[in-house]
């Protein structure tokens, strides 16, 4: 599995609710390049649920953790294709 | 249908069904399949399945929702999932008919309002959700907890839709019978679409919303 120590951006989605951060995710991970890491930094407890639906549902990413620490949910997703 | 019809000149299906039938006979009784009639079976039944995986595989998923309520909390849920499966990579139609036709309006948009009556979410009796004024309070309520909540305001969900390339249609019948004008809807709003579209989106579509 790949590490997640080389973030290549982050987004910060801390307020926003349903379904912002699964959106604003999918917008900026087309901005990426392939094998690129984006780090999402959310606040609503439904991401944890929400981005890893998205994530297995959708072609071309992959999920790689997802933590919460404190009041923030931390979610790594990679580009794959 | 009858069986024992007598088999004529004129009724060719008769005679091709004995036919068939005296086939399938001497086939079961007499004649197996000889192996080279059996490899090209199965291979004619291995393209087949090829074809039809690679036609399951290659569509993408196609959502299609009918919107017909125009008030404010009823324009969520449609706004809410369109947005979301075009984050899926999911094609996505929604089709608005009748009042859910004010969700694509520039102005009216802006306006919908929460109803206060005969609301048994409401924390007030219906003779006082009744008075004048009560509809406005019970949207600026909800407008209040959805900005607290972080929640995407309507016009938001419509460009993010509109944004991720999910298709917005305007029902031309209602356009008609509501007495509004194409120019009044938000720009990148599908109009001159009917009933019969609606329904060829809903037949090439894995999953259908009317809501």
């Amino acid at each position: 599995m790949t590490t997640v120590n080389d973030v290549t951006e982050t987004l910060d989605v801390k307020g926003a609710s349903c379904p912002m951060p699964v959106i604003k995710t999918k917008g900026a991970i087309d901005d990426l390049d392939v094998d690129d890491i984006l780090e999402v930094l959310a606040t609503d407890a439904g991401s944890m649920s929400d981005l890893d639906g998205w994530a297995a549902g959708t072609e071309g990413v992959e999920l790689l953790k997802q933590v919460e620490e404190g009041d923030v949910y931390k979610h790594y997703v990679r580009k794959t294709a | 249908m009858s069986t024992d019809t007598e088999p004529s000149a004129a009724d060719g299906s008769a005679e091709a069904t004995d036919d068939a039938e005296a086939a399938n006979a001497s086939g079961a009784v007499d004649e197996q399949p000889t192996e080279a009639e059996l490899r090209d079976r199965i291979a004619e039944l291995e393209d087949t399945v090829a074809s039809l995986e690679a036609d399951a595989n290659d569509g993408t998923t196609k959502l299609t929702i009918v919107a017909t309520q125009g008030s404010f909390d009823m324009a969520y849920p449609p706004l809410i999932l369109a947005s979301t499966a075009a984050a899926f990579g999911w094609d996505v139609v929604v089709f608005h008919t009748f009042w859910g036709l004010d969700i694509l309006h520039e102005e009216k948009s802006d306006d919908l309002k929460l109803s206060a009556i005969g609301n048994p979410n409401m924390p007030m009796p219906n003779a006082l959700a009744a008075l004048p004024g009560m509809d406005r309070l019970a949207t600026r309520m909800m407008e209040n907890k959805i900005d607290d909540n972080g929640t995407a305001t309507i016009d938001e969900l419509i460009e993010l839709s509109l944004d991720q390339g999910v298709d917005l249609q305007a029902c031309q019948m209602t356009i008609d019978l509501m007495g509004y004008d194409e120019d009044d809807f938000h720009d990148g709003v599908t109009v001159g679409v009917g009933a019969a579209t609606a329904l060829q989106h809903m037949a090439e579509s894995d999953v259908q919303l009317l809501v």
